[in-house]
Order: structure tokens, then C-alpha cells, then sequence
């Protein structure tokens, strides 16, 4: 078996073991390209069977417009249950990700993804976060134990012996369940190549209008789009990395237009891709502080 | 398509894990800019006076940082031209021990840091009978801080001593000894100008050329069931994972517990049908018959496993709270959670020594022979016949703690005890047959 074969027979066997003994399981989707591979793997591990568990999207509202065109298409194509969560309180509050900073971070993805998690009822969440992307993520288990309060205790982490997942919880506590925490970016990339995975276009380059701000290359993706003084949109061939919320996700100056060259480029590539979130260009350590609070 | 060497770095505090595993990504350049950025801004706050401090690459945890240890595992991802690697790098203090076997569970390989001001430690003996324990089968001792024992060859002679005699004890097969300084990087990618008595190959030319595959040859086929899946009444499929051998449409297989026998009549690899299929894939199976199937059901063929209700075993005990004997916990085998308990502890095993002695209890970070017993009959083997078959772990049924890890030694008792009258029931029971006929129909309900 080649390494993409092992990492494929992982996964797989993390998400049946989720299916046969969690009580209540959710595959998170972010819609990007991470979430794709998942939903892929989804498919496989249970066929011909349809993934025994719903999918949840947690939309803050300024996801780029091609995102969730792609998520509600394939939903529909596959014949999957996909729930769609919004912290509707805050959208109306007018929270959004120019005037808040970091607190918007928090109310539009952790506290809303704690609220759909909680209302639902879902004890175990599939995440598709990966152990190459940050230094506390490398650190987290496979199965990770969530209190009630949805908090992590990196200190305190259980142990994780072989492939014998420990599932059990009282009352009120979920597990986060990452199936990919052992793929890299470029194991990514192959897989989604290998097995014509689709994927929100958005990654692949084409002439965007942008702004540059901050050692940033920022899409302007709808009217809502706040311009500082004297900032034009130009037309620029870009592609992105990551996905997220439109006006707090980079991009690359690229030409790469095909999956080929999206790899070329990647492969060759000097920086690690969550430079291209803004949220994450903080001080170490905050991603632990977010994971500790309930982000995934 | 390269391979892939999953391995771990353990070894005593302070013998330098994290330093030497940052060092091998810097070298080999496989830090992006940024990371790079970030380490060297790290390291001028840091406890090395502003010269790069490699371990900061690793220890990613808040509280690691603060207190200059690592506490958990940490999982980094690299590629040579030769190989791909995953590496765990383990904590070294014995509060850690269990976060240690995490990583040690994962491994195909150990490189295990000695100190070369210091020798074999009790915790280097302690990893390196847990590496042996959970199934590591290839050790590389890389001793370290040469810089600061004058690159002696002496130094280097009677640490390999040590290591030599602690590998006769643990009865390690693939045993290699590299000199290296991690702060320095000798020996670590490139050869040492400071060790020129040493001639061998640098840990990581060592770990390029380490040959692992072709190592798994249990006997049959097993796959432990994780789910059955019935999408609707037409279909009725077996999911699990190929642990050993192969399987092909037609074949005859044997259901465990159940002792029942079946043709198989499809298989899917993933969502794609198939002839065969072999050990590491993950597949559906249909069967031609109906048989008793459910999850922790074993699919077999040829295998040799047993059913049995009693065996002895070796813990590692990870809870703060002690091994209660007769206490009942959830024990998972395979695919199979099941209460069961420690019935006796044989004896503990110093893990300085080896010596065997005569025990009642077991506490946090000490390991044991005992005897456990299940509630009922579980599909197992020993760890050494078949490795996913003779794994476990005991789950505390009150705090839900992993309490401890462990391998089958022997199976004790191979006869399951006569099925009880009681544990059949015969019921009539009444079934709509539409139209307004309704018909007593009587089943037999196996009480399991």
C-alpha cells in the first residue's frame, strides 16, 4: 500500500468506529478543501451506504459567494443532509469581521459551532483539522475530549494506544474526531488528484478583483467589501490557499489554473498555508487559547 | 510513491528529543520561511541566549513553553528524497509515561536519546521496554551531547555497552548505536568532522535506510468487524479493516464467536467492487448466508484465533488511580468493548532490571503480568500471533479515564462455558400479517 493508501485505510477506519460507537455523530464542513477530502472519505468508508450521520456548515455570513454555491450543489448532487448554522443574534447586532477583530472570530465561529453543537445535540464532531497546520494541533489526540463547556485540556489529554479509541462520555461532553490529523498539505493536494476530488474553484487562479492590505491580497467579493481611503480594487490573477471569510482570507499572486499546477506551486511553496489566514499571524500560543475555548 | 517510517524520539529529560528532531527539519530545509521566522524570534526569548533553540519547533503547548519541557506527544511531517516520515516526539519525565506510550504505539521504530555525560538511565530502560512492549521491532540509540563529553570514544564504547546489554534483556532484534550531537548537529544529517573513529551512518541516512515493510506476516485472514451496515432490506454488508492476509470472492470464511461458516459473496474496497482484497485495506463484505454477525464479530479464515474468556497479559498502568483487582472496567479488543476486570496481578516488572516481583496492586506508570477475565467470550489472541487481536485497553467505567494499555501473553482458558439454559428464550410473539391477519410466530432469542 502507498502512503496515500494508508493514510486513505486511517481515516476510514476512524470515521466507521465513530459511526458504530457514538451515540450522535456531525461531520463538520467548512467547504474547503480539507472538508472536500473528508466528505470524500465519508463516501468511501460507508458505500454503498450514505454517511450515517448529517453534515454541518457553521456560516458566519461572509463566506465567499462561490463557497456556498459549492456546498449547497453538492449537497443536493450527493443526497447528503447538510444543516446550516448561524448565529443569527449577532448577525443582526450587525457583528462583522471589519469592526470586531478577533471577537468576531469567536462569535461567529466558536461560540455559533458550540450553540449548533449544543442544540443538536451531536456528541461527536468530525473536524478536518490537521496536525501539520499549527504546533498545538500537532499535539492534539485523534479522538479529543471536549466538558461540557466544549473546552480543551491540552494538559490532560487521554491517551490514544493503537487504533483503540476510547469513546466513552457522560452527559453534556462531545469528542472532536479529526480522521485527517495525520495527512500534510501536499498529501492533500495528491489525494484530491489521485481520486478527482471536487473542489470550490476559488483555488484555482483566475482574475479576481482585490485589494492589497497589510502584506495581504484581500477579494473583493461583494458590496459589503469596506474600502480604506484611497483603496481601488484591481483585477489580479489570484487563487487561495485556505477558504474562509472572504474578507479575512488571503491570496496568492498565481497563474496556477489546474490542479497540476496548483500542486507545482505547493510543493515549491516557502511558506506554510495558515499564513494566508489572518486570523492565525498572532502570537503563539493563541490557537491553543481558541482551541481551549471551543474552536475547532 | 515513497514509503512512509512512522518512528518516535524518547529517552530521559533533558536528553535533548525535541532539539534533536527540530534540528533534522532545519537542516533537511524542511521548515517553510515562516516557521523559520518564527523560530528564530522564539529563541531570542528563549533559554539557549539567542543561538537557535530547535526544540521550540516541537514544544507547541503553552505550558511547554513556559516550563522549557515537553508534556505531550507532538506529531511532525517530513519527506526526503528516500522517505517519507512521521514522527512522534515524546515527552521524557516520568509523570509522562503514558504520552509516551501514545507515541510508542504508533511506531514502527524508536530512536531512544541517551546522554552521553549521563549513560542508560532508569527511563531510558523504562521507554525502551515500553517501545519493545507495544510492538516496536527497531531501536536506534543515538547518543547524545557529545559536544559536552569531548567526542570520547571511550565515552561512546561503554555506553554502547549499556545499551548492549539492555538490548540482550528486552531481547531487542534491530538494535543500532549512533554518536550525535543535536545542539551541534553532528552525525544528525551530516557526518561529524569531531568523531572520526565513528564511521557509521548519520541517524538520518540510518532512518532512510531502515528496512520495515514485509514484516506483518500473520497467520490467515482476519478482519474484525467495526459496523454492519444496512442501508435497506436488499443489502447487508461487513465493514472492517483486513489486519492479516487476504480474501477473494467464493472463498469460505468462519464467523467468530459464532463459530458460523460463510461463502463470501462481494467485497468492496472502499466504494469500489472487488475480487480481493489484502491486509491494511479497509472493506465491505457480503456474505452468502445469513450468519450471526454484529460488531466485534471476527470474519476469519485459516487465522488459529481463539474465543476465550481469560487470559494473562502485560499493563501498563495510566491512571492516577491505582488497578483495583475485581473492580469491573470496559475492555476494548479489536472492535470489542466488553466489562471485565483484572482478576490477579502476577507480579510487577522493575523496569530498571527486568526482575519479577511479587505484586497486589499496580499504580500509574508501572507495568504487570496479570490475569484478567472477561464477561463473556471475546474473539482474541496473543499480541505476538496477532498484534490487532492481542491489544488492549481498560476504560474506567466511572471517569471514563483509559486506565491502562496492555498485550496478550497467553490465552488461559479456551473453552467458553456451556451456553446456560437461561440464556435462551423461546417467545411468542404476535406479527401483523395485513389484511387483519395476525399470526403467533415463536422465536428463539439468544441472550448474548
Amino acid at each position: 500500500m502507498t502512503h496515500l493508501d494508508q493514510l486513505e485505510a486511517e481515516a476510514v477506519y476512524i470515521m466507521r468506529e465513530v459511526a458504530a460507537e457514538c451515540e450522535r455523530p456531525v461531520m463538520l464542513y467548512s467547504i474547503g478543501k480539507d472538508s472536500s477530502v473528508m466528505l470524500h472519505l465519508a463516501l468511501k468508508a460507508f458505500y454503498p451506504e450514505k454517511p450515517p450521520f448529517p453534515f454541518l456548515h457553521i456560516d458566519t455570513g461572509w463566506k465567499f459567494r462561490e463557497m456556498t454555491a459549492f456546498r449547497d450543489r453538492r449537497a443536493q448532487e450527493l443526497g447528503i443532509q447538510m444543516l446550516v448554522y448561524r448565529n443569527e443574534e449577532a448577525i443582526a447586532q450587525g457583528v462583522n469581521p471589519f469592526d470586531h477583530g478577533a471577537a468576531y472570530t469567536d462569535i461567529m465561529k466558536t461560540q455559533a459551532l458550540k450553540a449548533a453543537l449544543d442544540f443538536h445535540g451531536f456528541t461527536a464532531a468530525f473536524g478536518g483539522g490537521r496536525r501539520d497546520e499549527e504546533k498545538s494541533r500537532a499535539k492534539e489526540r485523534i479522538f479529543s475530549f471536549r466538558n461540557a463547556q466544549h473546552a480543551w485540556d491540552p494538559k490532560n489529554q487521554r491517551p490514544e494506544l493503537w487504533k483503540l479509541f476510547n469513546t466513552q462520555i457522560h452527559k453534556g461532553e462531545s469528542i472532536r474526531v479529526f480522521p485527517i490529523s495525520n495527512w500534510t498539505e501536499k498529501d492533500i493536494w495528491q489525494y484530491i488528484q489521485r481520486e478527482q476530488i471536487p473542489i470550490v474553484p476559488l483555488y484555482f487562479a483566475k482574475e479576481r478583483p482585490v485589494v492589497h492590505r497589510d502584506g495581504n491580497i484581500i477579494m473583493v467579493d461583494d458590496a459589503r467589501m469596506r474600502l480604506l481611503p484611497g483603496e481601488a480594487p484591481v483585477i489580479q490573477s489570484v487563487r487561495f490557499r485556505t477558504l474562509g471569510c472572504y474578507p479575512l482570507t488571503g491570496g496568492v499572486e498565481s497563474t496556477a489554473a489546474t490542479l497540476e499546477e496548483v500542486i507545482a506551486e505547493t510543493l515549491a511553496a516557502a511558506t506554510s498555508e495558515r499564513t494566508s489566514r489572518v486570523i492565525d499571524n498572532e502570537a503563539a500560543g493563541s490557537m491553543e487559547r481558541r482551541k481551549r475555548e471551543g474552536y475547532f | 510513491m515513497q514509503d512512509l517510517l512512522k518512528f518516535i524520539t524518547c529517552g530521559s529529560v533533558d536528553d535533548g528529543k525535541s532539539t534533536l528532531i527540530g534540528h533534522i527539519l532545519y537542516d533537511a530545509k524542511l521548515l517553510y520561511a515562516d516557521q523559520e521566522q518564527a523560530l528564530l524570534l522564539d529563541s531570542q526569548v528563549g533559554s539557549r541566549g539567542g543561538a537557535i533553540d530547535y526544540s521550540l519547533l516541537l514544544d507547541g503547548l503553552m505550558a511547554e513553553r513556559e516550563q522549557g519541557i515537553t508534556i505531550d506527544v507532538a506529531y511532525r511531517y517530513f519527506t526526503t528524497e528516500k522517505r517519507s516520515f512521521i514522527v512522534a516526539d515524546t515527552p521524557g519525565h516520568e509523570e509522562y509515561t503514558r504520552n509516551m506510550a501514545v507515541g510508542a504505539s504508533f511506531a514502527d521504530l524508536a530512536v531512544i536519546l541517551v546522554d552521553a555525560t549521563q549513560g542508560v538511565l532508569t527511563q531510558t530502560r523504562r521507554h525502551a521496554r515500553i517501545c519493545a512492549m507495544t510492538g516496536i521491532r527497531h531501536f536506534t540509540f543515538a547518543v547524545n551531547k557529545f559536544d559536552l563529553a569531548g567526542y570520547d570514544e571511550a565515552v561512546f564504547l561503554r555506553i554502547s555497552a549499556e545499551i548492549a546489554q539492555l538490548a540482550a534483556q528486552l531481547q531487542l532484534q534491530d538494535v543500532a548505536v549512533i554518536p550525535v550531537s543535536a545542539t551541534e548537529g553532528d552525525n544528525v544529517t551530516k557526518p561529524s568532522p569531531h568523531m572520526p573513529w565513528y564511521s557509521g551512518k548519520t541517524l538520518l541516512a540510518h532512518l532512510e535506510s531502515v528496512e520495515t515493510s514485509g514484516e506483518d506476516g500473520e497467520k490467515g485472514f482476519t478482519l474484525p468487524v467495526q459496523r454492519v451496515s444496512r442501508p435497506d432490506h436488499t443489502f447487508r454488508g461487513f465493514q472492517g479493516q483486513i489486519e492479516s492476509g487476504s480474501v477473494s470472492v467464493g472463498e469460505s470464511i468462519t464467523v467468530l464467536p459464532s463459530n458460523q461458516n460463510a461463502k463470501i459473496k462481494a467485497i468492496f474496497v472502499g466504494d469500489s467492487p472487488a475480487e480481493r482484497a489484502s491486509a491494511g485495506q479497509p472493506v465491505t463484505l457480503q456474505l452468502d448466508r445469513e450468519v450471526d454477525v454484529s460488531r466485534g464479530s471476527v470474519i476469519t479464515q485459516n487465522a488459529g484465533l481463539q474465543v476465550a474468556q481469560q487470559f494473562s497479559a502485560t499493563l501498563l498502568w495510566m491512571d492516577d488511580t491505582p488497578l483495583a483487582t475485581g473492580k469491573e472496567y470496559w475492555v476494548k479488543i479489536g472492535t470489542k468493548l466488553l466489562p471485565g476486570m483484572v482478576r490477579a496481578v502476577n507480579y510487577s516488572i522493575d523496569v530498571n532490571t527486568g526482575a519479577q516481583r511479587p505484586a497486589a496492586a499496580l499504580a500509574k506508570n508501572e507495568i504487570a503480568q496479570c490475569v484478567l477475565a472477561l464477561s463473556q467470550p471475546a474473539v482474541l489472541d496473543a499480541f505476538c500471533s496477532h498484534k490487532v487481536l492481542g491489544e488492549l485497553i481498560l476504560i474506567d467505567r466511572v471517569n471514563h479515564a483509559t486506565a491502562a494499555c496492555g498485550v496478550i501473553e497467553a490465552v488461559l482458558e479456551n473453552n467458553p462455558p456451556e451456553e446456560t439454559p437461561e440464556a435462551v428464550q423461546r417467545l411468542v410473539i404476535p406479527v401483523d400479517m395485513g389484511g387483519g391477519v395476525v399470526k403467533q410466530v415463536e422465536i428463539t432469542v439468544r441472550i448474548l
